[in-house]
Formats: structure tokens, sequence, C-alpha cells
């Protein structure tokens, strides 16, 4: 297995540890993951799939909870934060 | 539309962490089909999050090689979202698993309480168990300046991590007194094997401030977290900090138990002494049945992985080491009790539900949960009530008393593929 490997989010080139969550991938983006229903930036609380804060669209498919998704190659992250 | 797969278990074990991990490969030693089904990624639940392909030995690898070499069966990465006499449905990726079985094993784990204070809902606040989650999924956070706070001895696990992270921990707001907290320290030196855990933790932890009487009153930052206001022996001092973790101790995941029908005791599951709980055939193990931490997990998961299995005789021979390890449980309640000043951190405006960005003002006008969630869409978001509807138990004393299927938001293909199949028993 590669040690390290690439995404985007929203454009940008990630390139995160092998074994990685979307939501650590949308950290080191420096983005937040969506924008509340009153339009506030939200990120992770959570981390264990609980609290849905760090819903993304991957691959485009939206509303996917990023702390329990693993990073693949290649994969494209949009947020909405 | 999503595949539907069918899988038959004579046991079928929810929550891959140590109760589910030491229920299932106890249920495997008779021989019995035994499978292990887990939302996330890997097994391990929190407190082994990421240490499944760890090459160092630890306590937990003698579990992991065990289970690689055993019969059960992991369903990784599926979430169950309904249940029926017999029957469980969960959603993965791309299919819906449909789980028939004759025994339930029941061990989903707890998670952490969390309470709103101004700024809370601000990006790099996160729960201390939530960060730690964080950076065993592969955040990079050397060199983070991180507070620590809230309650319980998860904080002074999480500063212990992140240090060794590479963080530079500020410092731990423990709300709890300094004499609970040292009679704590003392009463856990005398469960098995804790004594030399706290020695390491000591070790560990040398030169981070651990205030007690300390807690966060508001975080503060421009689209992100930037800096913490705490309240320590009543003076208020502000930290410039990259995260505050922030996690006030644990509660027990029970949805699923509860559309199982097991009947509860004060918000945990009521088992007997062989896990059993108020629902025949169906078991309870770890956190759900009480905060008691890691050797209480395991050795309940084992003794209803043997009943399960009829093997009373085994299961038996346990009780001696969950009684010692039961302890734990008092001990942690004792501890830890929350103040009343939490309940005055909220302002007006403060969110207390952030799926819906429901402002503790609006929550005030109700006098139920029930209400609140009918006129204020309290707790009706993705997340159904798991980080608000607590809160707002603390906050305002209402009992939480809903549970619906599904447990979890699904797609409607999944919802689609099990209509079919039996109606809803709620």
């Amino acid at each position: 297995m590669p040690e390290s490997l690439s995404v985007r989010v929203n454009g940008k080139l990630v390139t995160v540890r092998a074994g990685s969550t979307v939501a650590v991938a949308v950290l080191a983006s420096g983005a937040t993951c969506r924008a509340s229903v009153t339009g506030q930036p939200r990120s992770p609380l959570c981390g264990m799939g609980t609290c849905f804060e760090c819903r993304v669209a991957i691959n485009g498919e939206a509303q996917r909870g990023s702390c329990q998704v693993l990073c693949a190659a290649n994969m494209e992250i949009e947020t909405n934060g | 539309m999503d595949s539907v797969k069918h899988l038959r278990f004579d046991v079928a074990v929810v929550g891959a962490g140590p109760a589910g991990i030491a229920a299932a490969l106890a249920a495997a030693d008779s021989g019995r089909s035994v499978g292990l089904i887990d939302d996330n990624p890997a097994a391990g639940g929190q407190i082994w999050r990421g240490a499944h392909d760890s090459t160092r030995p630890s306590a937990s690898s003698t579990w992991f090689d065990r289970l690689n070499k055993s019969a059960v069966q992991i369903v990784r990465g599926a979430r169950v979202f309904h249940a029926t006499q017999g029957e469980l449905a969960a959603e993965s990726d791309d299919s819906v698993i449909q789980t028939s079985y004759g025994k339930l094993i029941l061990a989903t784990g707890a998670r952490e309480l969390f309470l709103p204070f101004p700024g809370w809902t601000l990006p790099n606040v996160m729960g201390a168990g939530g960060l730690q989650a964080l950076v065993k999924s592969g955040l990079d956070i050397s060199g983070k300046r991180i507070v620590i706070a809230g309650t319980g001895p998860l904080l002074l696990a999480v500063a212990a991590y992140a240090r060794k992270s590479g963080a530079k921990v500020i410092g731990i707001c423990e709300q709890t007194t300094r004499s609970r907290m040292a009679r704590f320290g003392l009463q856990m030196m005398l469960v098995p094997g804790k004594a030399a855990e706290a020695l390491r933790f000591a070790y560990d932890l040398r030169g981070i401030p651990h205030w007690t009487a300390c807690w966060p009153v508001a975080a503060f930052g421009n689209r992100r977290l930037e800096s913490v206001r705490i309240s320590r022996h009543g003076q208020i001092s502000e930290i410039e900090c990259d995260y505050l973790a922030c996690g006030f101790h644990l509660i027990p995941n029970i949805e699923l138990p509860r559309m199982c029908g097991c009947r509860l005791r004060e918000n945990f599951v009521q088992v007997g002494e062989y896990q059993q709980s108020s629902v025949p055939g169906i078991f309870c193990a770890g956190e759900p049945t009480g905060i008691g931490g890691l050797e209480l997990a395991l050795v309940e998961g084992e003794i209803a992985g043997y009943a399960a299995t009829n093997w009373e005789d085994r299961a038996k021979h346990l009780f001696a080491k969950r009684a010692r390890y039961q302890k734990v449980v008092r001990i942690l309640q004792d501890a830890f009790p929350l103040r009343p000043e939490l309940k005055n951190l909220a302002r007006p405006d403060t969110l207390v539900c952030r799926c819906e960005d429901v402002p503790h003002e609006r929550l005030s006008q109700y006098s139920s949960w029930r209400a609140a969630k009918l006129y204020a869409r309290c707790g009706m978001g993705p997340c159904q009530g798991r980080v608000c509807a607590p809160a707002a138990e603390f906050l305002f004393g209402w009992q939480i008393d809903s549970i619906r299927p599904p447990l979890f938001p699904v797609r409607c293909s999944s919802l689609a593929a099990i209509a079919s199949h039996s109606a809803p028993r709620n």
C-alpha cells in the first residue's frame, strides 16, 4: 500500500497519509466542511459518525459523512462551507 | 438501485469496539456462525481506532490477532438503521444488508456529551475524543496549540495522545473539583492494572497544566477558532489556540437497544448477570450498560458471547472479574458530576441544535423535548438529536423519549429495499 495519496478538495490537490479519512483531507486543505442552515461554516465535531457536521460531497455524491469514508486516490471532494 | 445482501448468523454482534470484539470471539468459540457489524471502515471502535493495522504489540494487538484468525465474519462500513424481530437492516456504501440472527449482542458503545457555549459551533472546536479520533484517522496536529476541556478521564488520555502526536497542549480544563479528582486518582489505583496506567499518564502529561474547577465559557474566531475564554476558580482568562478539544464525559449509544425494545434503567440498558437484556435473545455489553471503560467492556463482551451460545459455565467464571471492574462505573459517576454552572454557559442566541441552528432562546419557550422538536425543529436534523438531545436533557431537564426508524439518515433506496419486507414496529 502506498504511504500517501492525493485527492482534490474543491479542486485543490491535497496529499494525505494512506488510510486517512476524507474529513482529514478537508481539514488539511484548509476548507470547512459545510454551511449550516443559517450559513455558518462547520467542521467535524465528534469525529466518529454521530454529529454529521462533516458532511461533504464525494465524487459527486452529496451529504456523505466524511469522517467515516477513507480517502481513495483521485477522489473529488466538494465542500460548501 | 442499491444491491440488497442477505446475511444469516447464529449470533450477530453490533459494534466492533472492545466489547463487540470480545463478544464475537467468545461466541465463535462454540463453533456457531458469528457476524460482527460495524459502521466504521475498520474494527476497533473508538479506543482502538487505527490500531487494527498497528505493528506495535499492545493490549489491542492480541485481540485483533485473535479476531483475524477467527471465523467471525466482519461486516465493515455498515450502519444499522432499522431493527425488527430477528432482523437488522444496515446500509453500506453501495448496498443494503439485511441480517437475520438467532441471538443478538448489542455493543454500540458510547459517544461524548457536548454542552453548548458561545462559539462551540466554530470550526476547530471539537470533541476531546473527536480530536483524538481525527488524529487517529490521519489529521496532522504537530506544532498546533490545543486546549483540552470538559470532564472525565478521557481528557487526560487525549492530552497524552495529542502531545505524543507533536501538538503543544496548553492546558487541561477539568470542570470537576480538585478533591474529587484526587479521590478519583486514589480509587483508580485500587482497580487492577489501573495504577500502572495512572503512572504512565502522570509521566506522559508532565509539565502540562491540569486546571480543576475550570471550564470553557466562550470560543472566538473569524470563521474558525482563534481563542477560548476559560473560567478557572472564578477567574476569567483567554487563551489563543488552534484547536479546542472539549467533551463532557460519555453517554451511551442506546438508540438501537431502544429500538429493539430493551428496557432501560436510568438511561442505560438494563441487563442481568449474563448480560441479557429484557428482550429474550438480545444481550448488551460495554458502555450502553454503564460507562466503565475498556476492561469492563471486554469482560462484559465475553460473558455476553458465552451466554448467547449457551455456555453459561464459561460466562460464570468471568463474573468475579467483571465485579472487580464494575467498581469503575461508580468511581466515574462520583468523580465527574456536571456542575450547575455549565447550564448557564449558553447565551440566548447560542445554538443548541447544530443541525437546524436552533438557539437556546427558542427552546426555553417549550416545556418538553417533544414540543421543542415539533415547534422549533430541535433534533430534527441528520444527527437526529444525538448531539442536542443529551444537552437539552441537561439544560432543561427534559425526558428524551422518542426513537423511531430509520435510526440514521439513509438513502431512499435503502428504505425502499426494506419497505417490502416488514412494516416498522414502532
